[in-house]
């Protein structure tokens, strides 16, 4: 019963976004494309945070490196749909080498590592000028339109409206790939290593091959986001992929709940537009909404995750908790 | 008979202090084995080494005559040795039934091959089965961090038994535990120890849970050994006497 709830919960959600952008102008589409691509990135967060309990302050930067790679792949004659799997791949490898710190160190020590990670590839987009266009941006090196958006069996997503259809299918893909992947043994052993990694390795669990394995398919989510992030904008500089993003990312995860699967949904939608939302419905006579939106916002994710730690998909729990 | 566990003069220092000094025992298959001694006498630091925690300054250890000295837990654990921690350790997120699935997952195929095996990897029946024993039937699906103790003290023991471990190394198993749920414990594994050969080494305090439960016993004083005989041996042994009364 409560399986059939929720099925058909997520159908009408779904059902939802698909009809939501004919109610809407460019705006929304782009803020809703957006969206579904930052749940694709704090998925992968929330699986390396949240599931595997590694802290990382570089999300941000592997979305980066997924954009810039399809770019550049894309601006070298690659196809772009094979443009995107490599993207992931390099995204990947880079978690990979990401993870062999939190081999060493944990908790704000590796919040810090991963931090100066995420500085370092900020610095090398930038400073890297003649392969990237550097704070000058990508339209220096691939012209003034930039990462083109692709088609799909000949059909061009040019319009914001099909690319939006484009992102939101991409999420669902990755949904499903992350709930089949925490369904198999590894989500038991991942969970294993954030509970207690000296009992997981008394019990034959590689905890060395989990927490790269952690780093790297969160680093590879991002970068699969970022393969699409950049046909989304198409013209971008390294600004989005600096660390006030990755703790922007580090946000929506632990908002919507770290360690729940819906969590980044949900994390993301209410990062992304919630800002927009207040903006439009603060009462103008306080002032222009714009110069205090953000400090409305702030107030509010100071409320709730002082009163329910566990983010917004915690509340249930909580609420009956104090109903016993 | 080959031992299946051994240890030869296995030493480890902390500057001055010989927490285990010149420490040399044998155990055989099939057996129950006490260690036991005062606080501070270097049961634990013997733990360790034995279990590749820490490393032994000197001296050699072998399993089944392979030597396994500083070898680490990881190795340890694929070589299916069992062990329980002192203090409580499972895996408080996840089920009470995941909890013991987690504990034999890694035994079954590659690394590969888990990522694309069914989520209960071919482990449900002997999950329920664990549970049943442990009388943690009631409780799979529950989180594992919201048992009561006694409770989780019983789920860290069905986890190691998960993997069919030829011997398990059990740190304390009886502390803090209510007298009810000790007897329980001790019926619980001499019916292991009957029905699969399971082999125990037992660290404990609890000197009637020892002496009910062990075949044999070996006592540490200052890191060294003291005695190491049959429960009556034990008992009636002077040396061992003075060193617990101070008589």
């Amino acid at each position: 019963m409560r399986t059939a709830l929720r099925i058909a919960a997520l159908v009408a959600i779904l059902a939802a976004l698909i009809v939501a952008p004919q109610y809407l102008r460019n705006y929304g589409i782009y803020l809703l494309s957006l969206w579904s691509l930052f749940a694709i990135a704090a998925m992968g967060l929330n699986l390396t945070l949240g599931y595997a309990g590694q802290m990382s302050l570089a999300q941000a930067a592997f979305l980066g490196i997924g954009a810039y790679a399809v770019a550049l792949l894309v601006k070298a004659g690659v196809p772009f749909w094979v443009g995107v799997p490599l993207a992931t791949l390099v995204a990947f490898a880079v978690g990979l080498l990401l993870g062999f710190p939190a081999l060493r160190v944990q908790h704000h020590y590796l919040a810090f590592a991963t931090l100066g990670f995420n500085v370092l590839v900020y610095l090398a987009i930038r400073n890297e000028d003649w392969l990237t266009g550097g704070s000058m941006g990508i339209g220096q090196v691939m012209g003034f339109a930039g990462m083109p958006r692709p088609s799909i069996f000949g059909y061009s997503l040019r319009r914001g409206i099909d690319f939006y259809y484009l992102c939101l299918a991409m999420l669902c893909l990755s949904t499903l790939l992350v709930w089949l992947l925490l369904r198999s043994p590894w989500g038991r052993a991942f969970a294993a290593l954030r509970d207690n990694p000296v009992r997981a390795e008394s019990l034959a669990i590689d905890i060395r091959a989990y927490t790269l394995l952690a780093f790297a398919i969160g680093a590879g989510l991002a970068g699969f986001a970022g393969a699409f992030y950049a046909p989304l904008v198409q013209l971008f500089d390294p600004s989005p992929f600096g660390l006030l993003e990755s703790l922007s990312l580090l946000l929506m995860v632990v908002v919507g709940g770290s360690g729940r699967f819906w969590g980044p949904h949900i994390g993301a939608a209410l990062v992304l537009l919630l800002p927009h939302w207040l903006q439009a419905l603060l009462p103008a006579w306080l002032g222009p909404p714009d110069q205090w939106y953000l400090f409305v916002f702030g107030i509010a994710v100071l409320v709730l995750l002082t009163w329910c730690p566990g983010g917004l998909l915690a509340i249930p729990d909580r609420l009956r908790a104090r109903a016993q | 008979m080959t031992p299946i566990l051994s240890a030869a003069n296995v030493s480890k220092h902390y500057g001055a202090i010989r927490a285990v000094d010149d420490v040399s025992f044998t155990v055989a298959p099939g057996e129950i084995f006490g260690v036991i001694g005062p606080n501070g006498s270097g049961k634990t630091t013997l733990f360790n080494c034995v279990l590749g925690q820490i490393r032994p300054d000197g001296g050699r250890v072998a399993f089944q005559d392979r030597d396994i000295t500083g070898a680490g837990p990881l190795a340890l654990s694929r070589l299916g040795i069992g062990r329980t921690f002192q203090s409580l350790q499972v895996f408080g997120g996840l089920t009470v039934r995941d909890n013991v699935i987690a504990a034999a997952q890694e035994h079954r195929g590659t690394l590969w091959s888990r990522l694309f095996a069914a989520p209960e990897i071919g482990l449900g029946a002997k999950a329920d089965e664990t549970l049943a024993l442990f009388e943690l039937a009631p409780h799979a699906g529950k989180l594992a961090g919201g048992l009561s103790y006694g409770q989780q003290k019983l789920l860290d023991m069905a986890m190691a038994f998960m993997a069919d471990p030829a011997l398990v190394m059990l740190d304390e198993p009886a502390a803090g535990v209510n007298p009810r749920l000790i007897e329980m414990i001790r019926q619980l594994l001499q019916r292991l120890n009957r029905e699969r050969g399971t082999t125990f080494v037992v660290i404990e305090h609890n000197m009637d849970f020892v002496m009910a439960l062990c075949q044999r016993i070996m006592v540490l004083a200052e890191g060294r050994v003291l005695a190491v005989g049959t429960p009556a041996e034990i008992r009636s042994n002077p040396a061992v006497l003075e060193a617990y009364l101070g008589a």
